[in-house]
């Protein structure tokens, strides 16, 4: 049985709807054929994650909506919707 | 004839405070960028087995630049006549700093920044790849803010890797490289410039050193600074409308004005979420209260809704 490597994409969309417009990305190549690092595009892969559903992206996980704590409901820091996808690729 | 610099304009500031930057392309002259370069030191040419620690290591060693201890009053941080001090007495940024961090502000730290081309990585056996995006320091929760001069002297092509930052992620409260995760936000900026370019941003923006695909070695030069007194109303306050009154919102027939304060402090980023991008608004509009010190001052009624206890109190 040929082995299996991941592919890893993490989009970041402008609101919980997985058809919500992207806004941030960022991929890893666990086949070592392709590098991305910071900076490395400016043009996202995708234009939502629908969009990458559709090519063939695995969900593996999305961000919980979280209630906002009083006092802190207008206190921003990282990213909030946040999904992971992958694909699996038989290695030659 | 008067010695003081000129001040930045509420526009600019208000800027500065919805983007987290202000950038004055080719603003330090040519004579003062080739002294800074000959003070920074020629780097040694990449040698078979020579990691980038040593390389590094014996450039910083051999720079005419001072060591400076945090806290030092900003004046007293660079001999005179050397090119940083040249830099820093320019009229343009004296009247920045001073409308940014007021009078007397004293040194944090500075830093030398040098990327190097692929035939460096590859001699030292390491990878040539950009830095993960961060904001500097640690978390932050002031309201007041230093600031950082990113000096670039000499042009910095594509190529080259130049600073990479994204406006308007000044005001999240992170903890420095803990967004690694995040490689490429929409509206991101990469720093191509002709030399003597200057950048000021809020200590709290996102950044990151691009990778050098190039045959030469890039160099930007950071000094980190920080207010002793007061940050209230530095700048060139004349043409701040007192009392603005407010505008429509929402329904609206016509294109308004972009170049107000409201406007500016409302104008949002590729990046924005279709819901925090509302609380960014807010919180730029509690730094521009700060800034004033008018705590009645509202963008298109985003704090003045949320105040409203009216009904509370009948």
């Amino acid at each position: 049985m040929a082995e299996r490597r991941q592919k890893v994409l993490v989009l970041y969309l402008a609101n919980s709807a997985l058809d919500a417009p992207v806004i941030a990305w960022a991929e890893y190549d666990g086949t070592g054929e392709t590098l991305h690092m910071a900076g490395d595009a400016d043009e996202a892969p995708y234009a939502t994650g629908l969009a990458a559903l559709k090519d063939g992206w695995r969900l593996l996980q999305a961000s919980q909506l979280l209630p906002h704590p009083r006092g802190e409901e207008f206190d921003l820091a990282y990213l909030k919707y946040e999904f992971f996808f992958e694909k699996l690729v038989e290695m030659a | 004839m008067t010695n003081e610099p000129p001040l930045l304009s509420s526009k600019q500031m208000a800027s500065f405070v919805a983007r987290g930057f202000l950038r004055f392309d080719a603003a330090v002259p040519d004579d003062i960028n080739a002294q800074f370069l000959d003070e920074a030191g020629r780097v040694a040419e990449a040698r078979p087995g020579q990691g980038m620690r040593a390389t590094y290591g014996g450039m910083l060693a051999g720079a005419a630049i001072p060591e400076v201890a945090a806290g030092t009053p900003l004046d007293d941080a660079y001999p005179a006549g050397s090119a940083i001090r040249r830099m820093l007495d320019l009229p343009l940024v004296r009247g920045a700093i001073r409308s940014l961090v007021g009078e007397a502000p004293v040194f944090d730290h500075h830093f030398l920044h040098v990327t190097f081309p692929p035939r460096y990585h590859e001699a030292g056996g390491s990878e040539n790849v950009s830095q993960h995006t961060h904001q500097d320091s640690t978390i932050d929760p002031r309201r007041a803010f230093d600031i950082q001069i990113m000096y670039y002297p000499h042009a910095v092509t594509r190529p080259m890797g130049g600073t990479r930052f994204i406006p308007g992620t000044h005001l999240r409260k992170v903890s420095e490289v803990a967004l690694g995760r995040y490689q490429n936000i929409r509206g991101q900026q990469h720093m191509v410039c002709e030399a003597g370019t200057l950048l000021f941003l809020h200590h709290g923006v996102w950044h990151g050193g691009g990778v050098n695909l190039s045959e030469a070695t890039r160099t930007m030069f950071k000094i980190r600074i920080q207010a002793t007194t007061s940050q209230v109303r530095q700048w060139d306050v004349s043409d701040l409308q007192p009392d603005a009154a407010q505008r429509p919102i929402f329904f609206v027939k016509q294109r308004q004005d972009p170049e107000t304060v409201a406007a500016i402090l409302t104008t949002p980023e590729p990046w924005f979420e279709q819901d925090t991008g509302r609380l960014e608004y807010v919180n730029r509009v509690k730094l521009w209260r700060y800034l004033t010190a008018d705590p009645t001052f509202d963008a298109d009624y985003w704090m003045t809704r949320l105040e409203n206890e009216a009904g509370a109190a009948a």
